[in-house]
């Protein structure tokens, strides 16, 4: 796709619901020689089904804003919320139970649990919300992203681009308000690549999520409605 | 009844994992334990039931008087008092002959009414069918044991001569309680009508007999019974019921579990290595898995159910395989605790698969719990940057949890925080020494290192780098190589070295019950026969009465241990000798009597060891009860034994006048010459009453027994071997990724797949090597110190042992090792390294 359409292409209506927050971030830490500042003052909102990219060079906090935006991590100073939730007041346990009622995840390297099949993968985040039957559900899914026939193989078994639709699968099975995607497809060919990128938009336009995309790919940063652009730490844009 | 979801999501990881191999050492390590303990558990479980069962048996009734000399009739009377029956039996050691057959055998005369409980199984050849008698044998007649008719090769029919009468066999007898666990009692058992013993001569002064009085009737009179006794002991008389039958048998039971069980704890503690080693590398291998769940909204609660689900699941898992191996291992084995004990033994019951299981889950929390545990505080941000989380599941916790669940099951298994304070002690300064010589043997490496070329020195580095976990495989399989080679050294080496330790000369006979009138004719017939000056020394049955002048029983030496208590209760023997005789005897305190000495100042020597177990010293004044006769004297000198010389000694001897008119048997210790091996027989026949014990034989039952026991602990050291090697594994399966990724490295630079398998080679036989010859050198240090505590020997370290360790080593690491890693060598590189 050499000019990627925007999915969501105008910015946030003015009565739109707020569905991340980011108030006055900042992370450090802190190093034998001084303290090192990754993020620092970052505010911004995304609203209920925007789709936006956060993009920068390396080492410019994309990772670590994904991480504290999700409650994988805690800021230093700052507060982000999640779907309504302040995440600094909940415990690990509390932000969890966030992650598990709103939040789904793409990553980089799949992070597929080696040990279950690709439906016992897209079936576990169902699962751990004490979903009674998932396995319709998860064969569904499987099936939208084209591996009805791959559902008893273990990820050692499934190609690269393969095991990406696996944790695509999972990511959209519990029909997350938010998707926090990070470099889906920094492992893949271009062509696999690509092939991932439109899956994603196709099955987030579908679910009505809110897009959450960290990656340095300007082109699939083009497909969001929005770019969050970090420059050492700060939000350039 | 659904699980939930943690515990449901724990299963489907357990199946996956063992389909994969994940959890295999983890598995195998579980199962050794439990095994280990329940197979132990459930022979000697089996073994007490069967005693049980036989109480009734072996009392012959509900209750028994036992003593060393004659029961009055007070008993007797109280019994009819209160309705119970009641019957006697009379039992000595003396000769039998079948033909020209002659053995020293146990003989039983049995009243009218015996038994009153349970009866005598019969049969009237050694191969047919078994039968129930009832009753004793008619007057006239004799029952044999089965083996004891063999022995002799007496069939039913033959005369027996017993004493200086003829009994006719009339059957042999099938089951023979009394020799339950009894290895020295293979004499063999003759029965007869009591009415039939004064024919027999054999009841003279001196002679050692056991009178039973059994009693039996309804469980109260019997208990009023039993009170009224226990209340009116006599000195040498003990009360034995159903419950506490036997009570030699079952201690050597207990001991026997104890001992056993202990040994089988030391498999245990290696096994808990080998879990505590693979369960941190299933974690570790878990922590990405973990990290997505947290993730994806699993709270830690969550994470923890489903890693403690499939730990809780394995555990189970592992306990019932462990069971099931026991239980198959224990019914293979009953057909011969059967033979051992002379009875056919129960079904084992389910205490020891509990305490098995106890064993397994104790192993499992103590040594898995901690790094699963720590799983579960896995950071959600490692799905980001692996680099973080990196896991440390509190090394310290991990080994205090496994100190105290292991001293918790050693306490248990000994019975005393001291016992197992000692075998924990025990097993950690071996382990300790054991590290100590690795690590100093793997020191010695780092200089050779640099001199080897090519594969060696890459598999030598590796040692060397690895030398946390080198150290870890070489203490593990060297404590399992340890103990096999020192049970074969005791066994063997020392047994043989003891026994060509005694002098030629040394007596092989003992001549018993030789009466004073028979004392000048045996004399003459020795003599005859090519024995060179026979010493016959007299010999007088006595009961320590009095210490300088107070009254004592066995219960005032209850402080002084059970020896002492039993030495002080028991009648010994006393002798008398009118000087010292050299060789065998030393005078380390005091003065040995002249032969001049005043007849009215009676002297005594005692032997320095019994006398310092009850507390005796020199100018002590003693006094006995000679069979109503009292005789008090002085201590005036202590002498050193050595008992090994095989001639008769005594405990305490009397200075001749003590000994003077009183009635006395004599003893006798000859070797019988070599060109006139009938000697003894001969003798027998002509004094019938004379009993002779034959030292060679009796030397050989030690040798027997010393083999039956080194067996029984060889199957549990097999077991000690078996975890060495698991924590071996384990330490294999720890450095698996970085053996992949290093060989894959080395592929990448152009190394063969027979370089490769070189290098890992040569670090496993070095291993191998070190750990044997650690174990051998640990195996021959204690192998000296028994040695020369034990025997009494010195000590001449074999070094042939430190060959066949070291070879033993290298076999079984080089192959186990070669099998582990071939991955490594046949692995695509590329594969490898994407996978890794």
């Amino acid at each position: 796709m050499d000019n990627p359409t925007p999915v969501h292409t105008a910015a946030p209506p003015e009565r739109a619901i707020a569905m991340l927050e980011a108030e006055h971030l900042g992370k450090q830490v802190a190093l034998p020689d001084g303290t090192l500042t990754i993020l620092d003052d970052v505010s911004f909102r995304i609203d209920a089904g925007e789709a936006v990219a956060v993009v920068g060079a390396s080492g410019s906090g994309k990772s670590t804003l994904l991480a504290l935006l999700a409650g994988l991590d805690v800021p230093s100073s700052g507060e982000v919320r999640l779907a309504g939730a302040a995440l600094s007041r909940l415990d690990e346990d509390g932000r969890a139970r966030v992650r598990a009622a709103s939040v789904g995840f793409v990553f980089q390297s799949f992070q597929l649990l080696p040990s279950l099949t690709a439906l016992e993968n897209v079936m576990l985040p169902l699962e751990l919300a004490g979903h009674d039957d998932p396995a319709p559900a998860a064969r569904g899914i499987l099936g939208r992203v084209g591996l009805s026939d791959r559902l008893g193989h273990y990820p050692r078994q499934l190609s690269g681009g393969e095991q990406q639709r696996v944790a695509l699968a999972r990511a959209f099975v519990t029909n997350p308000r938010v998707l926090f995607a990070d470099e889906p497809t920094g492992n893949l060919d271009t062509r696999t690549g690509q092939t991932i990128a439109d899956l994603l938009f196709e099955l987030n336009t579908q679910s009505g999520a809110t897009l959450v995309l960290v990656t340095h790919d300007e082109r699939l940063a083009a497909r969001c409605g929005r770019r969050l652009r970090l420059v050492g730490g700060r939000l350039a844009s | 009844m659904r699980l939930g979801i943690g515990w449901r999501l724990g299963l489907r990881m357990l199946r996956r994992d063992l389909a994969a191999g994940e959890v295999s050492i983890l598995l195998a390590a579980l199962v050794l334990s439990v095994c280990a303990v329940a197979s132990i558990g459930f022979l000697t479980d089996r073994a007490g039931r069967a005693l049980d069962i036989e109480a009734n048996r072996l009392l012959g009734g509900d209750a028994v008087l036992r003593a060393d000399a004659p029961i009055g009739e007070a008993p007797r009377l109280l019994a009819r008092e209160l309705g119970l029956a009641s019957t006697e039996t009379l039992s000595f050691p003396s000769m039998l002959g079948v033909g020209d057959a002659l053995k020293l055998s146990d003989l039983r005369a049995m009243a009218e009414g015996f038994p009153l409980r349970g009866g005598f199984r019969l049969t009237d050849a050694a191969d047919a069918p078994a039968y129930d008698a009832t009753g004793i044998p008619p007057r006239g007649t004799l029952w044999l044991s089965r083996a004891g008719a063999e022995t002799l090769g007496a069939r039913v029919g033959d005369l027996v001569q017993v004493g200086e009468t003829r009994l006719r066999l009339a059957a042999l007898v099938v089951q023979e309680p009394d020799a339950a666990l009894d290895y020295f009692n293979v004499a063999p058992k003759a029965y007869f009508h009591l009415d039939d013993l004064p024919a027999t001569g054999l009841v003279q002064f001196g002679s050692r007999i056991r009178y039973r009085l059994v009693v039996a009737g309804e469980a109260d009179a019997v208990d009023a019974w039993v009170s009224a006794q226990r209340e009116d002991l006599a000195r040498g008389q003990r009360i034995e019921t159903i419950a506490e039958a036997r009570p030699e048998v079952r201690s050597a039971l207990e001991r026997a579990d104890r001992f056993l069980g202990l040994a089988a704890l030391v498999s245990v503690v290696l096994a808990g290595i080998a879990v505590a080693m693979a369960a941190r590398r299933h974690a570790e291998r878990h922590l990405d898995g973990c990290a997505v769940m947290r993730c994806l909204g699993a709270d830690r609660a969550m994470v923890l159910r489903i890693h403690g689900g499939e730990l809780l699941a394995l555990g189970l898992l592992g306990s019932a395989l462990g069971l099931v191996l026991a239980w198959l291992l224990q019914w293979a084995l009953g057909d011969w605790l059967a033979l051992r004990l002379g009875m056919a033994i129960p079904g084992a019951g389910w205490m020891p698969a509990v305490h098995g299981l106890g064993v397994g889950f104790c192993v499992l929390l103590a040594f898995a719990l901690p790094p699963i545990l720590a799983l579960r505080k896995t950071p959600a941000m490692r799905v980001l940057r692996r680099d973080i989380g990196a896991f440390e599941p509190g090394a310290a916790l991990s080994m205090a949890a496994g100190l105290v669940g292991l001293a918790g099951l050693l306490w248990w298994k000994a019975g005393s925080a001291s016992l197992g304070g000692v075998v924990l002690g025990g097993v950690a300064a071996t382990l300790l020494v054991l590290a100590l010589l690795g690590h100093a043997l793997i020191h010695l490496l780092r200089a050779v290192r640099g001199r080897l070329r090519g594969p060696w020195r890459y598999g030598l580095a590796n040692v060397t780098r690895r030398a946390r976990s080198s150290v870890i495989q070489i203490t593990a399989l060297g404590l399992g190589l340890m103990a096999v080679l020192l049970l074969t050294l005791v066994r063997t080496d020392l047994i043989e070295r003891w026994q060509a330790a005694l002098p030629d000369d040394a007596p092989n006979r003992f001549l018993v019950n030789i009466q004073p009138d028979q004392l000048d004719a045996v004399r003459a017939r020795l003599e005859a026969g090519g024995v060179i000056a026979p010493e016959l020394p007299a010999m007088v049955r006595a009961r320590l009465v009095s210490v300088n002048g107070e009254p004592v029983r066995g219960s005032d030496y209850t402080e002084r241990g059970d020896r002492a208590r039993r030495m002080a209760e028991r009648e010994f023997n006393l002798s008398t000798a009118s000087a010292l005789r050299e060789g065998d005897n030393e005078v380390v305190g005091g003065r040995f009597w002249s032969a001049d000495a005043p007849a009215e100042d009676i002297e005594l020597s005692v032997e320095e060891r019994f006398a310092e177990t009850l507390g005796w010293k020199l100018g002590d004044r003693v006094g006995f009860d000679l069979a109503g006769t009292p005789l008090e004297g002085r201590i005036t000198s202590l002498r050193r034994v050595d008992w090994e010389s095989f001639r008769p000694n005594f405990f305490v001897l009397v200075s001749p006048a003590g000994l003077r008119d009183m009635a006395a048997s004599h003893i006798g210790a000859i070797r019988v010459p070599a060109d006139n091996p009938r000697l003894t027989d001969q003798l027998v026949r002509e004094f019938p009453t004379l009993s002779v014990v034959d030292i060679d034989a009796v030397l050989a039952q030690v040798r027997n027994t010393a083999d039956q026991v080194a067996t029984a602990v060889e199957y549990v050291f097999y077991f000690t071997l078996a975890a060495g090697l698991l924590v071996l594994l384990a330490a294999m399966a720890a450095s698996q990724d970085e053996r992949l990724r290093e060989g894959s490295v080395m592929r990448v630079l152009g190394a063969s797949s027979r370089q490769l398998r070189w290098a890992q080679l040569s670090e496993f036989v070095v291993i191998g090597v070190i750990a044997g010859l650690t174990a051998a050198l640990a195996a021959t240090l204690v192998a000296g110190a028994i040695a020369l505590e034990v025997f009494d020997l010195p000590w001449h370290p074999d070094w042939r042992l430190a060959a066949w360790g070291a070879l033993a080593g290298a076999l079984a690491v080089g192959v186990t090792g070669l099998l582990m890693t071939r991955q490594v060598v046949s692995a695509p590189p590329a594969q490898t390294l994407r996978a890794l």
